[in-house]
């Protein structure tokens, strides 16, 4: 199969800026095709990555992003799946260009959050699974992540002091990239002395909502050739996997899991499903990997996802942690961005963010936070309502 | 006596909650809510389902709770008390579930502590399940 290759990316800083979602896509799309060298009347495909809390722009992204950057008759499609947008829109545009039916398209992402918990969509929406959670339990996205993270506690023997460790370690990586929202150092005592939000996870374990942009532009190796683009980032896998029946996790937004009285459990849950996919589709394993972005919703969810991911065995990702091997200099670092912990959630914008992270550190140029020859970054990171989203590229 | 939600739980004359799921007539896989029709395993093209009360009593998969209060349409009590949630393996189900808990907090909870359904009202009134203290 020939690869799809990353020829541009580029992102609007995160923070909480209060202004339409479109100008952040727009100033992303602008860096990242800045960053190919393509004009916008070249590109020929447009992907959006929807966001639903902006009207009826947001449901249709792709054609909003278009007629921003001014109408060409280029080709668009929008798409949404929560949290595992982006992957889904990279996807998108990847298969298109491997059909052969374009050589070079752009994929935006972009949000512009309320203040606070999200909250689900106005109206009474009795068959909603997402707003009867809220109405008839007051279960918000945190009260999910604190289940998994007492769980680990249970099974694990995690501690918050653990936990706080992963934010002291994420800070540190987010005070080197200047698009993070979150530049500060912090230490231990700031994370467990920040107020209890969802027991047992503090205000400084949970990632915040924010506004952000982010933007890729993809392309076939035969477009890269002709212009003049020498080793660039390749895609080598993206999975965008859905769970297996029975799946005995309690995601986000259930109420219960799936049975296993008639059928039993797969053997791969579906966080870890998400990443083998992605590696049987690379034609590469765990030990791979250079770094590591994967999606830490809460401190604690980032140890899950270190195991579920292959990095170290289940129950172990604390021990590496304590070894600093996940942290920048260490053997693989993980979320070296800086991660959600970092930057807050700008849902359709994290996972294209994410592969923003894998093309800079994979070209050498991260700056500070640069993984010292890394070849193979991992992006991984799950949307609710069953969406896998995992990204190998490699140099 | 208003339920929050028809369907989903029962009430008897006793007091005794009972949640509401269906069993798959063909393959008998158990789900709550309640999936009226489709089977979701996806080896079996069953659409027939019968409505079965689940087990009473389960024990503690994890738990936590909401220090803020939680945002609409959730009614949150004035002044607000942090809600306690604990998703519950439901003894021979197979299955997790998810609720309030009734007179016991964070601090009260275990993995692995056996609970039972019960009821209690939201801040507005209408009853829901909650899992309780087991008697």
């Amino acid at each position: 199969m020939s690869a799809v290759v990353v020829l541009g990316a580029g992102m609007h800083p995160w923070g909480k800026w209060g202004r339409p979602f479109v100008e952040y896509g727009v100033a992303a799309a602008r860096a990242a095709l800045r960053d190919a060298g393509v004009a916008w009347t070249d590109v020929q495909y447009v992907v959006g990555a929807d966001t639903i809390r902006n009207g009826y722009p947001g449901f249709v992204s792709g054609a909003t992003y278009a007629q921003a950057l001014g109408w060409t008759g280029a080709r668009i499609a929008s798409c949404y799946a929560a949290c595992a947008s982006g992957a889904q829109a990279v996807d998108i545009a990847r298969t298109r260009i491997l059909a052969g039916l374009c050589d070079v398209a752009l994929v935006v992402g972009a949000d512009s959050t309320p203040k606070g918990f999200f909250k689900p969509v106005g109206g009474d929406r009795h068959d909603d699974p997402d707003w009867l959670r809220f109405r008839l339990l007051g279960a918000a996205n945190p009260a999910y992540f604190g289940l998994y993270a007492r769980r680990r506690m249970a099974l694990y023997g995690s501690t918050s002091d653990d936990f706080a460790a992963v934010k002291v370690k994420n800070a540190l990586a987010g005070s080197l990239n200047p698009m993070a929202r979150y530049r500060a150092r912090v230490t231990a005592e700031e994370v467990l002395a920040s107020p209890m939000v969802a027991d047992p996870l503090r205000l400084m374990d949970i990632c915040a909502t924010s506004d952000g942009g982010a933007a890729v532009v993809l392309a076939s190796e035969a477009y890269a050739r002709r212009l003049g683009a020498t080793a660039p980032v390749r895609l080598a896998a993206v999975s965008t996997v859905t769970p297996t029946f029975p799946n005995a996790v309690l995601e986000l937004p259930n109420f219960a899991t799936d049975s296993c009285a008639a059928v039993p459990a797969p053997e791969r849950p579906f966080r870890a499903a998400i990443a083998h996919a992605a590696y049987e589709e690379a034609g590469l394993g765990p030990e791979d990997v250079s770094f590591a972005e994967v999606y830490d919703l809460s401190t604690a969810l980032e140890l899950d996802w270190v195991e579920d991911v292959g990095l170290c065995p289940p129950g172990e990702a604390d021990k590496l942690l304590r070894a600093g091997e996940t942290a920048l200099g260490g053997r693989v670092p993980v979320n070296p961005s800086g991660g959600l912990a970092s930057f807050g959630e700008a849902i359709p914008a994290q996972a294209i963010a994410q592969l923003c992270e894998l093309t800079n550190q994979l070209r050498g140029a991260a700056g500070a936070r640069q993984v010292p020859g890394a070849r193979v970054g991992l992006a991984v990171n799950q949307g609710l309502f069953g969406h896998g989203s995992a990204i190998v590229a490699t140099t | 006596m208003t339920l929050a939600i028809d369907g989903w739980f029962a009430i008897d004359g006793d007091g005794a909650t009972h949640l509401i799921g269906t069993t798959c007539l063909t393959c008998g896989t158990v789900a709550f809510p309640p999936q009226r029709g489709l089977c979701r395993n996806p080896r079996c093209e069953g659409e027939e389902t019968a409505e079965t009360r689940l087990p009473r009593r389960g024990r503690v998969w994890s738990y936590t709770d909401a220090c803020y209060p939680p945002p609409e349409p959730y009614v949150a009590a004035r002044p607000y008390r942090p809600v306690t949630l604990a998703a519950v393996e439901l003894d021979g189900a197979g299955l997790v579930v998810l609720g309030q808990v009734r007179d016991l907090t964070v601090n009260d909870l275990e993995v692995g502590m056996e609970l039972e359904l019960v009821h209690g009202p939201l801040a507005d009134g209408p009853l829901v399940w909650m899992w309780g203290r087991a008697s």
